[in-house]
């Protein structure tokens, strides 16, 4: 079986993230970067996939500048067997959407695994959209995968608002990784040496013969509302009494 | 100018606020390109849900009943969304950004090559709309540079339609072909709770790590909850601890709530859990170590025990009713 997992080059979610004095972006300098969170999950998913079955191979793919290769070298040294480095100039998520379909098309995975959310941008998109371009089934926001039929379907539980809701069906399928879905491991030294080795391939997206244009637009960003300073209060009765009558919610 | 056509969410019978919020948020959008809003319900019997949904505010409710609608599937649910656009001549379709409206949306976009906006809190004049990045440390304006449009609202961030007249109502016929490779249903473990929704609470009572146990949720928070007729939230570290189920979980990946107050117990306000209660009229924050980032976004601080304040506060809060 083959196994497609996306890595996003997002800044540390430990990071204090501000608006740039132009307004166009944000402050990059002493920003440390990383696999996106949801990302080290789905990657996680598919090397315990491989583990389980003793014979898959896991590629990994990002679509960014060049300095993605760190975050795919990080999925190499957790244990992928190659990677796909894409390069596109600020892709918006219908442009990375295309971008993966074309890379699925190639590769012909028997299952895509991505995280469901993105922590810098949130759109929460990528998966879904892609599951469309392809026809495919898709589950998101999993937090429990369980392959069957010799890999020909797969079970997944989901978390969402009521509760976990649990679906069926048949591979390719796309799905999405929640938090909940397992706790990735850290890459070992062995690993991180065997990485370098492995192969990484690179693509321009110019090459693909899609449109990149994006569909969206950022007019300008802007920080979020201060909220007005707090105070604090030395006792259960001084907070009730604050309650009470500056804030009168009860 | 085309219509704004809404997701209609309901299970049970009834309707979500959250599709209400979506509703007051088309209007907005609407009102800059001259449209109706029309709120689409689908499913397989709907019975007394449309009329529920006639109160909302939209000028129509348009009704599709098929046996393939009997779950909400992204993919299946596209196929129907799709056909109803364009049935009613919609050029935007407005979903509330639940799990739902986060699942199916995308998906809708993308099967209309229509650009899409997450998460919205704001529709400006102009049509251009504001989304949150980062966790809510950055609001972008952002402009959707295609004819059809796809949009998900933050349901904080939007009101209900007050005092609407009842929508007409119309039932289409759509012959949907669902997909061999469509996703089934096999069943839905849902949260059961006496308590109001979490999403839709004047109050809520959330607690984190500092609780320490499952247990201690249930004999220290809840007794506090249940006093103030608050829903009980949660922070990823309690829900992943295993403390308390998955959807009670607040955040940049869980769920944004805006009570009028919202006490954070044993809840450190790491910027993930912030970014899912900010916008709380009121914020309490209960935590015995003073510079726990919580109190940087709290109106009333109290640095204590929570073992010995929350049951204090319990009580003498019973004792004012
Ligand atoms: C270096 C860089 C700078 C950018 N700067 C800007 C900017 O200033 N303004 C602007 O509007 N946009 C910018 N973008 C584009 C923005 O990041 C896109 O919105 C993004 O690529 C896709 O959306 P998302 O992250 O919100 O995806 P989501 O839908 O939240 O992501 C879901 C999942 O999709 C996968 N995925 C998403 N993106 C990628 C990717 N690039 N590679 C591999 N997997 C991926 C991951 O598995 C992720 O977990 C930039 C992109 C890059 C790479
Ligand atoms: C990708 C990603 C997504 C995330 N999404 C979310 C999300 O959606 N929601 C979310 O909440 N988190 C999220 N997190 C996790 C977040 O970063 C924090 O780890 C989490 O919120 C911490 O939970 P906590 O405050 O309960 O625990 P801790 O940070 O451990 O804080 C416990 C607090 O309890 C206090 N305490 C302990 N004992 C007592 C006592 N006896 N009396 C009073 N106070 C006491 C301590 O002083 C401490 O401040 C996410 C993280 C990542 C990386």
């Amino acid at each position: 079986m083959k196994i497609l997992v996306t890595a996003k080059r997002v800044p540390d979610p430990e990071t204090t993230i501000k608006v740039n004095a132009d307004g166009t972006g944000i402050e990059e300098a002493g920003i440390k970067w990383v696999v996106n969170p949801f990302d080290e999950i789905a990657i996680e998913e598919a090397l315990r996939i491989k583990e389980a079955q003793g014979e898959a191979e896991v590629v990994i793919v990002s679509v960014g500048s060049a300095d993605c290769q760190e975050q795919l070298r990080t999925g190499l040294a957790m244990g992928a067997d190659r990677a796909i480095l894409v390069s596109a100039d600020n892709p918006d998520p219908t442009a990375v959407s295309r971008i993966l379909e074309k890379i699925v098309e190639q590769e012909s995975p028997d299952l895509v695994i991505m995280g469901k959310q993105a922590i810098d941008d949130d759109s929460n998109e990528v998966g879904q959209m892609l599951a469309q371009r392809l026809g495919w089934p898709q589950a998101t926001f999993i937090s429990e995968l369980e392959l069957a039929g010799g890999g020909g379907s797969a079970t997944c539980v989901r978390e969402i608002d009521g509760g976990l809701e649990t679906l069926s069906f048949p591979l390719p399928a796309v799905i999405t990784a929640d938090l909940r879905l397992n706790e990735p491991r850290y890459a070992s030294l062995p690993g991180i040496m065997k990485a370098r080795k492995k192969p990484m391939e690179e693509i321009d997206a110019s090459s693909l013969g899609i449109e990149l244009g994006r569909s969206v637009t950022i007019v300008s960003v802007q920080p979020p509302p201060e909220r007005a300073a707090g105070r604090v209060v030395e006792s259960v009765d001084e907070l009730i009494a604050a309650l009470q009558g500056e804030a009168k919610v009860l | 100018m085309g219509n704004v056509l809404i997701y209609g969410e309901h299970a049970g019978g009834s309707i979500p606020k959250a599709t209400a919020v979506a509703v007051g948020a088309a209007q907005q959008i609407a009102a800059a390109s001259g449209g109706d809003t029309i709120l689409a319900l689908l499913g397989n019997d709907l019975g007394g849900v449309k009329d529920a949904a006639a109160q909302l505010g939209a000028t129509k409710v348009v009704c599709v009943e098929s046996a393939d609608l009997e779950h909400e599937t992204a993919d299946t649910r596209t196929l129907a969304m799709k056909a109803v656009a364009e049935a009613t001549g919609s050029d935007t379709v407005v979903f509330a950004a639940t799990t739902a409206g986060k699942d199916i949306a995308p998906r809708l976009a993308a099967s209309a090559e229509a650009a899409i906006a997450s998460d919205v809190t704001a529709v400006n004049d102009d049509g251009t709309l504001v989304r949150p990045m980062y966790a809510g440390n950055v609001f972008a304006t952002v402009k959707l540079e295609s004819d059809f449009k796809v949009v998900s609202v933050r349901t904080t961030a939007f009101e209900p339609v007050e005092g609407a007249a009842a929508s007409a109502s119309e039932d289409l016929s759509l012959s949907i072909e669902k997909p061999a490779n469509a996703v089934e249903f096999v069943k839905l473990d849902a949260t059961v709770s006496d308590r109001p929704v979490l999403t839709e609470a004047e109050r809520v009572v959330a607690g984190g790590r500092g609780l320490k146990s499952g247990d201690n949720f249930t004999t220290v928070l809840e007794p506090l909850v249940d006093a103030l007729g608050a829903a009980m939230g949660a922070s990823r570290a309690a829900v992943d601890a295993g403390y308390v189920p998955n959807d009670l979980q607040v955040g940049q990946t869980g769920k944004v709530i805006a009570p009028t107050l919202y006490i954070g117990v044993g809840i450190s306000g790491a910027i993930q859990h912030l970014a899912g209660m900010k916008d709380s009229k009121v914020i309490v924050a209960i935590n015995k170590d003073a510079e726990a980032p919580i109190f940087s976004v709290a109106d009333f601080g109290l640095v204590a025990d929570l073992f010995e304040a929350v049951p204090e506060l319990t009580e003498k809060v019973k004792s004012l009713a």
